[in-house]
């Protein structure tokens, strides 16, 4: 006991400096080649800059909005729901954001409200949405914002993100940037 | 083809092209022969052993390895419990987040060291970063004593009558240095290429496009989450794990992490072929593991790729699936398909909320824990599925009428027992773990996040993944009370360790025993056949035991809403 506990410390303290001291500072020397020096990546906007990676809360009319986060979007706690698909008070829930999307977008039909834009996400964070979730909104902001809606389906398509080398994942669409791009439009 | 399907196939056929070379290098790494990364890691190794007053060629019983494996991880907890209970005034910690109560560092230290990171803290708000780097240590050596303890019976199958089973010290540090830091680094600087912060700044506050304020919070997360999956640990740097943006900030992320949790648990299956020259074997087990995956994973992936039925019946567009708990970037396919390899193998880590899953996906999550011998953890998984193989060697033996043999090893009573005791212990402390919590409302009910059948799955989820050494969650459940912390916590040591002592304990009995040339009447171990009894044995022993509780929980649940 005596001799493996003193041969543990002494390898433990070894192991220590390699793991915590050496190792972590390589990857964070190599880090400094990164994007943004591995703090995260950022998209710069007006008088200010966001992360790219981290969704933003968009509530007013004039912007595309992300997805519901059981969060609010604070990026200091992630957090999910974690409701079960047959709570009936998550239900109820899921069933006010489509009544609430439907009174905010009156141009479209029940049918037509994608799945991610009434279902909160798993980091509470999601940066992105579906392509039609974006496509669903262009009536209400093109009302609100008197643009051609031709310009943001254009908007939309450029915005757009395909899968991994045309093969892999799904499409998808970066919501600030988009939004960041909708300001830029003129 | 739908990018989402090609996108699993891809993710599984790269694991498996990658496993087969690496099962080669780790069979050589423990055989002591030359690979091609002997001009780092001879000089720095001996420098190591030398500086730990370890003689690494010192032979030792199974006895001796056990004892050296249980001192080194009671030094960690020990250790981890200093740290985590006094972080809050240790330096490293720029949001000032404080020390963790006795109960909560108790349970996580535990967690840690047992190579299951079950976690009642969320880490922007629970740990600093001395606290995250400490954690990070146990994920790398708590991996690195599973391999120690697997390769301990790959030695006790090679020789043909031995006690003397190589050196803890040796297997401890060389599946640390020569395995999992190369892997993890590589890793971690894809990572951070990917997105994942690498840097030791606290909190940042930005105004948002909209003109609200917000707070991110970052961290040297990049080593961290490579480790989590390289080591099949699981522990999130931040609290949503990998759903989180940070940790999992793309689909190439997300792929790589797949392949990184799943690569070591299907390299040491083949590793374990080389080093014993038994190939063939190597592929019966990972012809039955495939299969039990499979059957557990494509459900999954097809019932979160068509959502929940009952936001169906509301009349929206729900072709992207149950979105519930999931990110965009990632898809409903590649999570289903991740909820199943996550819980086969111990890893844990989320990249989506289990608690939101479909019920019946909440099963397959739930029975791939309770079998937890698919593939399984670094090193421990291939120890649990060598305890059915003991099972099914000794049901066949019965069957032919003959004394059950095991590569020329009389299997015989004490063997036995110790397999039965491992079996069954698992059933044993979850379901009286759920029982007792079920039947102390203040304890269990009270803290659950659903109602109904749900809230049963729950608190079964919670202690599954503890025995599992899984550390996922249905992390609705609020779990950082003391009853929650106290009873996973024990849970959780008696199911890391006992084990790892029980087929340790067999693979050295077996091999001190008389070596018995190969005859006719010889039971073929590495042959489909034994394959389908080795499975059969699982199966059998999973219905038996969990049938009636996933009855009340998520097939109950599935009743209500299809």
């Amino acid at each position: 006991m005596k001799e493996n506990l003193i041969k543990g410390i002494r390898m433990t303290v070894v192991l220590l400096v390699l793991f915590v001291v050496i190792y972590p500072l390589s990857v964070w020397a190599i880090a400094q080649l990164a994007p943004n020096k591995g703090k995260g990546e950022m998209v710069a906007y007006k008088q200010s800059q966001g992360y790219s990676n981290i969704g933003q809360t968009f509530t007013k009319d004039i912007y595309f909005w992300g997805r519901p986060s059981a969060i609010d979007y604070n990026a200091a706690g992630s957090g999910a729901s974690n409701k079960g698909a047959s709570n009936e008070e998550y239900l109820a829930v899921v069933q006010g954001r489509i009544d609430t999307f439907l009174l905010k977008n009156p141009t479209v039909k029940k049918s037509e409200v994608p799945v991610d834009l009434v279902t909160a996400s798993g980091s509470g964070l999601d940066p992105n949405i579906s392509v039609s979730s974006a496509k669903v909104q262009v009536d209400r902001i093109q009302k609100a914002r008197n643009i051609d809606s031709e310009k943001l389906i254009t908007l939309i398509d450029a915005n757009t993100e395909h899968p991994l080398l045309g093969a892999f994942g799904p499409t998808k669409i970066n919501v600030l940037k988009l939004n960041i791009a909708l300001d830029q439009l003129k | 083809m739908n990018t989402e399907i090609v996108g699993i196939f891809a993710m599984f056929l790269l694991t498996l092209a990658l496993a087969i070379p690496l099962g080669k290098y780790i069979s050589k790494v423990y055989g002591l022969e030359k690979t091609w990364l002997d001009f780092i890691f001879n000089p720095l190794e001996k420098m190591f052993f030398k500086l730990s007053g370890v003689n690494p060629d010192e032979e030792m019983d199974w006895k001796q390895h056990l004892k050296a494996l249980l001192t080194i991880n009671l030094i960690w907890f020990v250790l981890g419990m200093i740290i985590l209970m006094t972080q809050g005034n240790l330096p490293m910690n720029p949001d000032g987040n404080p020390s963790m109560s006795a109960d909560l560092a108790f349970n996580t230290v535990i967690s840690f060291v047992v190579n299951c990171n079950l976690q009642h803290y969320s880490g922007e708000s629970g740990l600093s970063y001395l606290g995250q780097f400490w954690l990070m240590f146990l994920q790398f050596v708590s991996a690195g004593t599973g391999m120690a303890a697997a390769v301990v019976v790959f030695r006790a199958f090679r020789d043909k009558s031995t006690t003397a089973l190589g050196n803890f010290y040796a297997y401890f540090m060389k599946s640390c240095t020569r395995i999992l830091l190369p892997l993890s680094f590589v890793v971690a600087i894809l990572l951070v290429f990917q997105g994942t912060p690498m840097t030791f700044e606290g909190k940042d506050s930005i105004t948002t496009l909209e003109g609200n304020v917000q707070e991110v919070s970052r961290g040297p997360a990049a080593g961290f989450v490579a480790i989590k999956h390289i080591g099949t640990n699981g522990g999130g740097f931040f609290g949503t794990n990998g759903a989180h943006p940070f940790e999992n900030p793309t689909y190439f992320s997300n792929m790589l992490e797949m392949w990184a949790q799943m690569i070591i648990p299907f390299a040491m299956i083949f590793a374990f072929g080389f080093f014993i020259k038994r190939r063939k074997f190597s592929w019966m087990i990972f012809g039955v593991m495939t299969v039990g995956f499979l059957a557990l994973a494509i459900p999954n992936v097809i019932g979160e790729m068509q959502g929940n039925p009952m936001i169906e019946k509301m009349g929206i567009d729900t072709s992207l699936g149950a979105m519930e708990g999931k990110e965009t970037r990632i898809g409903a396919a590649a999570t289903g398909y991740w909820s199943i390899a996550t819980t086969v193998i111990s890893t844990g880590s989320v990249n989506s909320m289990h608690d939101s899953t479909m019920p019946l996906s909440g099963m397959n999550e739930l029975l791939a824990m309770m079998i937890n011998s698919f593939y399984g953890g670094v090193g421990v998984g291939i120890l649990n599925f060598f305890i059915f193989i003991i099972l099914a060697v000794f049901i066949s033996g019965l069957m032919v009428g003959r004394t059950p043999e095991f590569f020329g090893k009389k299997v015989e009573a004490r063997e036995m027992k110790i397999a039965m005791i491992i079996a069954l212990m698992h059933p044993f402390l979850i379901l009286v773990g759920t029982a007792l919590t079920a039947a102390m409302p203040e304890y269990g009910t009270a803290t659950l996040n659903n109602p109904g059948f749900h809230g049963l799955s729950e608190m079964l989820y919670e202690f599954t993944s503890a025995s599992a050494n899984n550390g996922s969650g249905f992390e609705g459940l609020g779990d950082n009370t003391v009853w929650w912390n106290v009873s996973t916590g024990i849970v959780l040591v008696l199911a890391r360790f006992l084990p790892i002592i029980g087929p340790v304990a067999i693979a050295g009995l077996l091999a001190q025993k008389k070596f018995i040339p190969e005859g006719d009447g010889t039971l073929k171990t590495d042959t489909a056949t034994f394959g389908v009894v080795t499975l059969t044995v699982i199966v059998i022993i999973a219905a038996l035991a969990f049938f009636p509780v996933l009855a009340l929980g998520p097939i109950a649940e599935y009743f209500t809403i299809y």
